[in-house]
Parts: structure tokens; sequence; C-alpha cells
């Protein structure tokens, strides 16, 4: 499209730079809280950086704010990337395989298979978190790795989407691999994945903030404080009792988790704009 | 010795559809067998059988004297070239024809020289490194083409693999095909439903019609004795002119004039088969046409029209420069030996 309208052009960054500012003002602001100490912040947050900002850092990554009955951050953080990519990789691994059986192989109830998974599509995780939390529980799932990812696991969403994708491979391009002497796990391997590559960089990145997301489900299964996770413990800070909330520090906290969802979306950002750009087929 | 036998093979679907039923058919060593027929026929059907893709309901394959019904595709040393050449997107054309040696666990170094010598074979050695995707048509073809010889297998399936690709382009490429073919002595089965590749690249021509064998034979046989009104309308362009006539004591009496009758053929209703070529002018000649449109080819020239009062459709192929106009009559001539006489219950020949 060629247009020629200073004006019109004018408006469209105008309106480009609002929203963009929109979005990243409360995080500026966020940074700037946590730069200054508990008393600047406390009638009201300065518009620009103070000097308190390593202090700041090194007091909630090092020492953990234990008043609030917050374990240092790093351990929080940790606890999250652990959780975070257990379900990330698990949904994948698992929706990956469940996607390729029910669309290469003949077996009875493939379908019953499928539509029950699909229908878990339905019911979000709050639905069944009492069922859920009891057999973690019986289990002895509670305050372990384990019983904050394997619940999250199970994805129908992803298995629905791989399905669709694997739906769209030629069947001659199974055929050319059976000829060529692949059996189904070498074509799963060698073709599958390689053509999945593009899927799999986004739905990386979005089943990563899944699970860096969770919420409600750690705060049922941790008690105890080293399985704490930094979205959690960001809560817990604010909700400190008697005491007043430490904003400083709970702002730095809250820049410090932005930081990793934010890594992984730039590196697989590149991998699926690639993976887009690169015409294939 | 890698020749293939067919014997009676059926193939029957999950509710009861016969694709196939029951064909037996020999295929020499180094041969080249066409399967032609109009979509649905089941020529894909029976290729997907002998390439292991499709399991045979009833009846054998056996490839170099060994049954393969109940060998997976890769143990029948077979190669196959898709219609739309199936190549790996996300490998290079390296990739692509190594792909099948390394499944076979055949050593990095010889895989090298494999696939070198294949590619050179085939102009493709500057392609090695690039991806299908970056390649055109013609050259895709190509790759699928080696992607089948380096593997050295004891036989090339083709299914349809030129209908993907411009008509100057599928011309040039199926001589190479044929050229190829014969330089390695592979025994190959092609399927098209083209008849013009078929009668070109054939050794032996297979027409089929409705999951059955309708004639077996080479191609100028087939051209010269058509076993059946379907083969004679199949193969051949223009295609060949139908009629209904008779046969009595004065000869053949065709909606177009009274000819003389072949030997050895009873009185009765027959369908008449003429091949445009064989209608040459004569201008007192028993056979009238009404010329409506006439083709110019440069060297011939093909004059459609109709039988004059008759709804009969008639082409003439025509050479020399005294071409008819539209709206003239034409008055032509036909050679007994010329004549192809059908059964017209059956549509079987009568002679």
């Amino acid at each position: 499209m060629v247009e020629r309208r200073p004006l019109l052009t004018f408006i469209q960054h105008a309106v480009l730079i609002f929203g963009a500012a929109m979005f990243v003002f409360p995080i500026y602001l966020a940074f700037v809280a946590s730069t200054h100490t508990a008393a600047e912040i406390s009638g009201g947050v300065p518009l620009l950086p103070g000097s308190e900002m390593i202090r700041n850092y090194s007091l909630v990554l090092g020492e953990g704010i234990s008043a609030a009955g917050a374990p240092p951050l790093w351990i929080m953080l940790m606890n999250s990337t652990i959780m975070a990519l257990s379900i990330t990789i698990g949904k994948i691994a698992i929706s990956l395989l469940s996607a390729f059986a029910v669309v290469y192989f003949k077996f009875p109830f493939r379908m019953l298979a499928f539509w029950t998974i699909f229908v878990t599509l339905m019911l979000p995780v709050e639905v069944r978190i009492l069922p859920t939390y009891e057999v973690v529980a019986q289990l002895g799932m509670l305050n372990s790795y384990a019983g904050l990812s394997i619940p999250l696991i199970a994805s129908a969403t992803a298995t629905f989407l791989f399905r669709q994708f694997f739906m769209t491979v030629p069947d001659q391009l199974t055929e050319a691999a059976r000829i060529d002497g692949a059996g189904p796990m070498k074509f799963f391997r060698d073709i599958l994945l390689p053509l999945s590559r593009t899927n799999l960089a986004a739905l990386f990145v979005i089943l990563f903030i899944y699970g860096w997301n969770q919420y409600l489900w750690p705060l049922l299964v941790t008690t105890d404080e080293s399985y704490y996770t930094i979205v959690m413990g960001i809560q817990r800070m604010a909700n400190a009792g008697e005491e007043t909330p430490q904003w400083h520090l709970i702002m730095a906290t809250a820049i410090l988790a932005l930081l990793p969802p934010v890594v992984v979306i730039l590196f697989m950002q590149r991998l699926f704009v690639r993976g887009l750009v690169e015409v294939e087929k | 010795m890698s020749n293939i036998q067919i014997d009676n093979v059926r193939k029957t679907y999950p509710g009861g559809i016969d694709a196939i039923r029951g064909i037996s058919l020999d295929i020499a060593d180094g041969e080249f067998c066409v399967l032609v027929g109009p979509s649905g026929c089941g020529k894909s059907t029976l290729l997907r059988m002998i390439a292991g893709l499709e399991t045979v309901t009833d009846g054998t394959v056996s490839i170099g004297g060994r049954v393969v019904n109940d060998l997976e595709p890769a143990e029948r040393d077979i190669a196959m070239v898709f219609q739309n050449y199936a190549l790996y997107p996300h490998m290079t054309v390296y990739g692509n024809m190594a792909y099948g040696l390394k499944n076979r666990g055949v050593p990095k170094d010889k895989i090298k020289v494999m696939v070198d010598e294949a590619a050179a074979t085939l102009g493709l050695s500057e392609f090695l490194t690039r991806k299908p995707g970056q390649l055109s048509g013609g050259q895709r073809q190509r790759v699928a083409m080696g992607r089948a010889i380096v593997r050295q297998p004891q036989a090339f399936l083709f299914d349809e693999p030129l209908s993907n690709l411009d008509a100057k382009l599928r011309l040039k490429t199926r001589v190479e095909i044929r050229d190829l073919q014969q330089r390695l002595g592979t025994t190959s089965i092609y399927v098209t439903h083209d008849q013009m590749e078929a009668m070109t690249l054939a050794d032996q021509l297979v027409v089929l019609n409705e999951g059955a064998i309708e004639q077996v034979g080479s191609p100028i046989d087939v051209y010269n004795r058509p076993a059946s009104v379907f083969v004679a309308e199949f193969i051949g362009s223009p295609p060949m002119n139908l009629m209904p006539g008779h046969i009595d004591e004065t000869g053949l009496v065709t909606p177009a004039g009274v000819v003389e009758a072949p030997s050895g053929v009873r009185h009765g209703d027959v369908t008449i088969g003429i091949r445009p070529e064989h209608l040459h002018p004569v201008s007192d000649g028993p056979l009238r046409l009404k010329v409506r449109v006439v083709e110019h080819l440069g060297a011939s020239a093909n004059a459609h029209g109709t039988v004059p009062g008759q709804k009969v459709e008639m082409i003439a192929s025509l050479t020399g420069a005294a071409l008819p106009k539209p709206g003239e009559t034409l008055g032509m001539a036909v050679a007994a030996e010329n004549l192809h006489l059908f059964d017209p219950e059956t549509g079987w020949r009568l002679h």
C-alpha cells in the first residue's frame, strides 16, 4: 500500500505510542518503586529511579523478606522455573505423542480417546481442583515438585493443536518415509518433529507462561517455604499480616518475576518468526 | 532377476467396494509397464498394492520371484515417485536422497558416493545443499527421481509423476524418464491417465477399466487392434470415431454410407470404429462428412463434423493443402483393413 498522508502517519504513530506507553507505564512504575527505600515511596511513587536499587535487589535475592514468611527470592525463582519447565515439557511431550497416536494409528476406541481429551478442554483447572487436591494428597505429593507440576501436565489444547497440524501433513510424505524404511518412531522423530518446529516454539512460549503464572494450585499444594513459587510469593509478601507491606521489595520481586518469561519469549520468538518466514512445502 | 508377477489380485474396501476385481499381470525384468485408465479405474490402487502401501485382499504379488504380500514397503526393495513428489521439506536435496540409505544402515562415506553419483546422473549436483522449497517444479521432480534411483532398487513405481508439470516440461521429463530407465534397465511400473504418456513410454501397455484389465499389449498393438470399444475410445488422439451400423449382403452399412465389410464377420448389428487418420478424402467416397470446425495443427488438420442428416459426430485427420471449409460436405473413404468392428452389446472386438 502506497500512501503519503503525513497527518495519517502522525495519528497512527501517536496511537501506537500512546498504546505502548499504557502497557509500559505500570512496569516502569514498579521498577522505579523498586529503587527507593520504603519511606521514600510511602507517600507516592516518584517518577525517577532512586539510589537503592542494588541494596533492594540483593536483599530480596539473598535473604528474602523473613518478616513476610517468604524465602530468599532465588529459591522461589528456581521453584517457578522448575515448575514452569516441567509443565511445558511434560505437556508438549504428552500431547505430541497422543496426537501422533490419534492421527497415525488405528486402534479400538481411537475417536473415543480423542473426544475424551477434547471434552476436558471445556473444564478449567479450578473446576477439578478439589478432587485433584485429594488425589495428590493421597499420593503424598504435597510439597514436592511432582505435586506442583504433574496435575497440570495433561493438556487438551496442545493435543488438539498437534492433531490439527499432523492432519495437514500430506499422506504421501508418510508413505515416502515408509518406502524409505522409516518405522513409525523414526518417522515421528525425523520428519514430524522437524516439521512441527514452529508450532513447538509457539506452544513452548504459551505453556511456559501458563506454568509460570500458576497461582491457585501452588498456593494449595505447598505449605513448605522451600517449595513456594514466585507468583504466590509476591502475594504472601503483600499480605504480610500485621506489618506494613514493604512495597519497594515487593516491586523488586515483581520485576524479577517478569524476567524469565520475557527471556523465553525473546528466545523462542526468533525461532518461530524464522519458521513463519521460511516458505516451506 | 526382478520381474513382477501379479496373480489374481483383488482389493475389496470395507463396505464391499471392489476396487480391483482379479488382475493377473506379468512384467518382465527391465520392462517398462504403463497402467492407464480413467480416474477411478483402480490403477493407483494396484500400484499402491505393489508398493505395499495398500493391503492385498486376495491373490499374490511377487517381486523377483519372492511373494511380498505381507512385507513392509521398505522390505520390498522398490522405490516410488509420487505425484506431488513428497519430498521432505525440512531436509536438503542431499538429505532427501540419503534418508532411505541412512535408514538401511549404509555407511556414511558410501552414502556420499551413491548420492553424488545419482545427483550427477540427474544433473542435481549443484543443488545438493538446497531445500525443496528453493527448487522449481521440474527440479523437485528430478529430486524425487533421484531419491528413487539412489537406492538401486529392483523396481521403480511411478504414480502420475508428470501431472504437476507444465506441458513443455512434461514432454522433456517424459523423454528423460524413458532414457534413464533404459540406461538403468530397472523394471518399472508407471501409472497415468494420459494416453499420450502411456503410448510413448510403455513397453507393455495395460488398459484398466473399473478394476479389471481391458487389454494388455505393446502400445502399437493396442492402438492397431483395440480389444474393446472402451480401449478404442481411450487410446488415440483425436479419439476413434464410433458409430452404429450393421453388416448384410451389400457390405457394411454405416450412417455415412455403405463400405466394403472386412472379411470373416457375421451379419448383424455392429459398432464401427474408424481412426480419424484412416479417413482420407475421395470426392465420390462412400462416407459423407458435413464439416463444422477445422482445427489446423500445422502438420495436419482435424475436420470435426457430423454425418449429413444424422446426429453421429465424426472427426477426420487430414494432411495436405486442400483442406475443407466449414459448411462443406466432404466425401471420404476408408480401407476395409482399417475398420474396427465391435459387438454393440458387450463392446468387445468382433474380429
